[in-house]
């Protein structure tokens, strides 16, 4: 079974490492925040300008001048620390987050991504996202594996315009964790369930199936 | 207006000198932190063909939507611009320009117009439509982009506190871009909930000194808040 959306943010929590920066950004990767490991501690970077988002506010504590990224009202945990844009920008471009998770339309197998722009559709923005993949060194993409009419959405070459070149090596889908090396995509997981012959239906760019590809273990819940 | 006492008492003085075809940049991220009642000046107006620098161009009626419905804006630079039917439909009959800029890029454009830096290389935007017409060079083996700064005829900042030298405080995340709006603005006006005695601010926590600052009034604001997230 392909995994949900639950299951693909526990999957990429297990990348995060005590100590680690780490910017998660809107969507799926947001809920990556629910699942770090017991006992790890990680810092969540808000690129509108804080570092060590904490959880939500109750009714009492909420504060319109306290938000995130995706502009919901959330909290400052202990150790925070809030700055201006310019700020924020030299921590992500500068290299100084150890982990950014995004979401993406499309990624191909030089790296590429595309997240931002479908011709033809009302272009709203690209926010952060140019910055996070250009100054990110360990980014990890969070997307289904192929659209709602079954188009794979890992390609030899992206179709939509870019958001970075070159930049991505991981990428976890609905149906299995893979990494980009040498221009081609590498098959290191598999959603529990689901075969190695579905993936390779669903991959258009060139992929390495090596002999033994493990299933993702999630706990009973 | 004597010596560094740069308060003024009215919306109309805060803005006074703002004409047609200006550039204005605003401070604020979605509707955070945004200077809500220097916008609404700039609506009572009716400065037309402005330029507005901004993060995002708020929402329909509020924020910088309200200078939308009598079409006062002609070209916006921004990274993102959703939330906003007006913006969309006026964006798709080609009524008004948008270049769309990464934040990253776009809070750096500020910081180095105030800084008196003409340009910049980033590797943001390399490979992508960002970076059509623009200057390649690389360095160190890896390709950048040239990116020119940013300054306006006008600088519109929130605050939170500020003394009459010009001093400002920004609150939480409401601080976003406006000290980088602050340096960049011809003219910087500061709108801040609360303007404190001299001395009462901790020179060693101000966030924009006074030198930026040109004029600086109190207002009330509504903060409205976009997405309202609470604990379960």
């Amino acid at each position: 079974m392909a995994l949900s959306r639950e299951q693909m943010a526990q999957r990429v929590a297990r990348e995060m490492q005590d100590g680690y920066y780490v910017n998660l950004g809107i969507g799926i990767p947001t809920l990556v925040a629910n699942y770090i490991p017991e006992g790890m501690e990680v810092m969540l970077q808000s690129e509108n300008g804080l570092l060590g988002m904490g959880p939500f506010p109750t009714e009492e504590t909420i504060d319109a001048d306290m938000i995130n990224a995706g502009k919901q009202t959330v909290t400052a945990r202990i150790g925070a620390s809030i700055f201006n844009s310019a700020e924020s920008f030299a921590m992500i471009r500068g290299g100084h987050v150890d982990l950014t998770v995004l979401g993406a339309f499309e990624v191909d197998v030089e790296g590429n991504i595309a997240s931002w722009m479908i011709p033809g559709k009302l272009v709203k923005g690209m926010g952060g996202a140019m910055d996070l993949v250009a100054g990110a060194d360990n980014i990890i993409v969070i997307m289904t594996h192929a659209s709602k009419d079954g188009e794979s959405k890992l390609l030899s070459k992206c179709s939509l315009p870019l958001t970075g070149a070159g930049c991505i090596k991981r990428v976890l889908t609905d149906l299995a964790y893979l990494e980009i090396e040498n221009g081609a995509f590498v098959l290191k997981e598999r959603a529990p369930g689901v075969s190695v012959e579905e993936i390779v239906a669903k991959t258009a760019g060139k992929l390495i199936v090596p002999d033994h590809v493990p299933e993702m273990q999630f706990a009973a819940e | 207006m004597a010596g560094f006492d740069k308060r003024v008492s009215s919306y109309e003085e805060a803005l006074a000198g703002l004409k047609d075809g200006m550039t204005v940049i605003a401070g604020g991220f979605g509707l955070c932190g945004i200077p809500e009642n220097l916008i609404a000046e700039i609506k009572r107006k009716g400065t037309r063909d402005l330029t507005v620098v901004s993060n995002n161009c708020g929402v329909d009626g509020f924020g910088l939507g309200v200078l939308l419905s009598d079409r006062q804006i002609s070209k916006v630079i921004a990274s993102y611009v959703g939330e906003n039917k007006l913006f969309e439909e006026q964006l798709l009959k080609g009524e008004i320009e948008v270049i769309l800029t990464p934040q990253g890029t776009l809070a750096e454009k500020m910081r180095a117009g105030g800084a008196g830096i003409p340009a910049f290389f980033t590797a943001t935007g390399v490979g992508t439509p960002v970076a059509e017409g623009k200057e390649v060079r690389e360095f160190n083996g890896r390709k950048y982009l040239m990116e020119e700064s940013i300054t306006g005829d006008f600088a519109i900042v929130k605050g939170w506190k500020a003394d009459h030298f010009g001093n400002v405080v920004y609150r939480h995340t409401a601080q976003n871009f406006n000290p980088l709006a602050a340096t960049a603005g011809k003219i910087t006006v500061v709108e801040v909930e609360e303007i404190v005695e001299p001395g009462e601010l901790d020179p060693t926590q101000i966030h924009t000194p006074g030198i930026y600052v040109d004029r600086v009034i109190c207002g009330t604001f509504e903060k409205r808040i976009e997405q309202r997230t609470i604990r379960k």
